[in-house]
């Protein structure tokens, strides 16, 4: 593979505390170099990225590829190349699919698939039980091996306590993490957005804050119990924070995550539409749902004091078909990795709130950690997994933005502050913005 | 009557959150005329002829569908009547399929009952026809209240600081909901009772309004002018919401007695069809206390208004 020489951009590595103008040299896939500007590095190909940042390339530890078995919404294909037109060079898949990832051969078929992707790094998640069914636990050991990255039900709740109980056993002796999905189903009921104001003004049925944090206080008790780690989805309101907080400050070995859409949308959207799609909008609809401004306060300053350690998307996508229809057979989930960064950075850096290395920092090596992963780093020597960004000018978000197979985003018509350049992974480009016409050069 | 009512906004009645005193007033006395001129027997040429209303039901309901029907032939229009409660199409077939298939027979309304909240908004985001909510899971019910307002206005002559109180299931209710919109943009104060599973601290202050709430009976209804009364319905004490049908007339079951006791001006409602021995005692029911055979008949009347006004507001938008 020729050398790559991407010059001139400001360089943003909050593994290594680095914000400054540099220059990236990518040798044989890695970073061979990170110089000064102007030290008179040399390579075969020589990128002009004035103006531009480059970070590590981000880590979703939370989407759904819906493979096997739901390609009508998604495929590894249009997945992963979603996740790289979002910066993310790597990504955990959930295995609620069908059949369920719930073995050692559907684990490495997913990574088969992608290896004929556009190379965006796939962890599949294992499941805990068997077909999600939570009663029979599946073999850990033999799926770690064959290249589980975590496990989860996500998509449900492991409901018997017992049985989570004994999973976390299992997962803490080969040093692998659970990811959490944290509801109470009996609370939960029919209900198909938060339970408060707008959806007794709607007159849907409601979820209770509690369906979730009453699962989180049992989970993180669990990871007290049994010392195993435990990462928290989707954290949605204010009271699984406090819970979360609580039992970090006893010592208990968990992290958790938050989603873009629950730290810059609420309820209320449910009712006026996500850019003018009218009431009862089913890109408002997700697991767990939008709660109220209290909450999404109380998230951000979660993030912001620790309590709550990265972002992850939740990128969940279903068909245009499915999502056509009344709220409440419409299913649970919405599009992420597209727009994370542009999303969260409008909110939060451009209005001045968050500094640019903080919010990567997040997106970045916070998730490498939680699962334990060698990624979010431009360290000499490490793979030269790293996104491009562009934080010039408005750009309005745009369904033809989309790389997923799906439509189901609330920010399609969204004005933001910030855009996706160009993603590598290994030093291959896995994705350029087809408007960039300074990154043109990567395409191959 | 000669007064023209000013047409809604829209072609569409979804809900009667949002809609002005008066736009309310407004179809209100419409109706007024229409209870007047059918009383008169009076043979006027008929407004709607030629226009087709298509009841689309997907819950059963033969007293709304049938009121719909008859306020539709009386002001001259066709009807075509789809129930599909226990039709294929309701499952086999998307909701949006099925809205395009009405489409194509260019009705001019569609009635539209369904399940789920949200329902009509979505056909009126796909069809050129006007549609009315004729109820939609628990979200509104917009005719029912109005017909309800109808009856209570020509029973004291007003809304405006009238004390009524809705009991019952007030947080599955598409009828509460409607009348609370209705009741407080016109100038009605509105208490909900009934126990917390069905009346949550939440609906205090419903829409912004100073909608109060109680959890027994007799403070419930202290003092009102009207009782509004809701259906129970036996598949929420299944579901394990409240312990019984019994246990709830125990406790909020309306009796001629209690009704002495806590309300002795009130007159008493219900959007039908009731169940006697359980929110309502037969006794009272069937006094000259109960409004309830007087809403029925204020159906068909409310609907011409509503036909009506939306047929203006359709040509107006033209």
């Amino acid at each position: 593979m020729s050398d790559l020489l991407i010059r001139g951009a400001r360089v943003v590595d909050p593994s290594q505390g680095l914000d400054a103008q540099r220059d990236v040299l990518i040798r044989d896939g890695r970073i061979a170099a990170i110089n000064d500007s102007g030290k008179g590095d040399k390579a075969d190909r020589t990128l002009d990225a004035g103006g531009l940042v480059v970070a590590p390339g981000f880590v979703d530890v939370h989407i759904h590829l819906r493979y096997p078995g739901g390609d009508a919404s998604e495929t590894v294909e249009t997945g992963t190349l979603a996740a790289a037109a979002g910066g993310f060079t790597s990504v955990f898949c959930m295995p609620n699919t069908n059949p369920t990832t719930d073995s050692p051969l559907i684990v490495r078929s997913i990574i088969d698939r992608a290896k004929e992707a556009c190379g965006v790094r796939v962890y599949p998640v294992g499941a805990v039980t068997k077909g999600l069914s939570g009663t029979e636990l599946v073999d850990f050991a033999a799926m770690k091996a064959s290249g589980a990255g975590a496990f989860s039900d996500d998509g449900r709740p492991v409901a018997t306590t017992d049985i989570m109980r004994r999973a976390m056993e299992c997962t803490r002796e080969l040093g692998a993490v659970i990811l959490d999905h944290c509801e109470d189903l009996s609370l939960t009921g029919d209900g198909v957005m938060h339970e408060g104001p707008t959806a007794v003004r709607l007159g849907l049925a409601g979820i209770p804050r509690l369906s979730e944090a009453a699962f989180v206080m049992r989970d993180c008790a669990l990871s007290l119990l049994t010392g195993a780690r435990l990462h928290i989805c989707h954290v949605s309101n204010a009271e699984s924070v406090e819970v979360i907080r609580w039992y970090k400050s006893r010592g208990a070995p968990i992290t958790a995550e938050v989603s873009p859409h629950h730290l810059t949308l609420t309820d209320e959207v449910v009712a006026t539409g996500s850019n003018g799609r009218g009431s009862y909008d089913t890109h408002a609809k997700m697991k767990p749902p939008l709660c109220e401004e209290s909450d999404r306060l109380a998230l951000i300053a979660a993030l912001e004091d620790g309590t709550l350690d990265c972002i992850a998307t939740d990128h969940a996508p279903h068909s245009p078909a499915s999502k056509s229809t009344l709220f409440d057979e419409a299913p649970f989930g919405i599009l992420g990795m597209e727009t994370a960064f542009p999303v969260c950075y409008t909110e939060f850096v451009a209005s001045g709130r968050w500094k640019l290395p903080w919010l990567i920092e997040r997106l970045t090596i916070a998730p490498a950690r939680a699962v334990g992963i060698e990624a979010g780093t431009l360290r000499v020597g490490a793979p030269a997994d790293l996104t491009i960004l562009d934080l010039q000018g408005t750009h309005r978000f745009r369904e033809s933005d989309l790389r997923s197979k799906s439509r189901n985003c609330p920010w399609i018509g969204a004005d933001m502050k910030a855009r996706i350049g160009a993603t590598l992974v290994g030093g291959r480009t896995a994705f350029v913005h087809p408007d960039a016409a300074q990154l043109a050069p990567l395409s191959r | 009557m000669t007064t023209t009512a000013p047409p809604l906004s829209g072609r569409h009645l979804l809900q009667l959150e949002g809609l002005s005193a008066e736009t309310i007033t407004a179809m209100l006395d419409r109706a007024d005329a229409c209870v007047t001129a059918s009383a008169a027997a009076e043979t006027k040429p008929l407004p709607l002829s030629g226009r087709r209303l298509v009841n689309l039901f997907f819950e059963n309901s033969t007293r709304t569908r049938t009121s719909f029907e008859t306020a539709a032939r009386r002001l001259g229009a066709d009807v075509i009547n789809f129930d599909l409660a226990n039709s294929s199409v309701k499952k086999g077939e998307s909701l949006l399929d099925t809205v395009r298939t009405i489409d194509a027979m260019q009705p001019d309304f569609i009635a539209i009952r369904h399940a789920s909240a949200g329902a009509p908004a979505f056909i009126a985001a796909h069809t050129r026809a006007s549609v009315i909510n004729a109820g939609d899971g628990s979200h509104e019910h917009p005719t029912q209240a109005l017909l309800d307002a109808l009856t209570i206005r020509r029973r004291f002559g007003r809304l405006a600081g009238l004390r009524v109180s809705i009991v019952g299931d007030v947080l599955h209710s598409r009828v509460a909901r409607s009348n609370i919109w209705c009741l407080c943009t016109l100038g009605a104060s509105v208490t909900l009772a009934g126990p917390r599973a069905f009346v949550p601290e939440s609906l205090a202050g419903f829409g912004g309004h100073s909608v109060r709430v109680a959890h027994d009976l007799a403070s419930g209804i202290q003092g009102a002018d009207v009782v509004m009364l809701l259906r129970m319905q036996l598949e929420r004490m299944q579901k394990g919401l409240f312990p019984s049908l019994g246990e709830y007339h125990r406790l909020f079951g309306l009796t001629s007695e209690r009704l002495d006791a806590h309300a002795p001006k009130a007159v008493v409602m219900h959007p039908g069809p009731f169940n006697r021995g359980v929110e309502i005692s037969g006794e009272l029911a069937d006094s000259d206390r109960s409004l309830i055979l007087t809403q029925v008949a204020n159906g068909v009347p409310m609907r011409m208004a509503v036909l009506t006004v939306l047929d203006e507001a359709r040509r107006a938008g033209r």
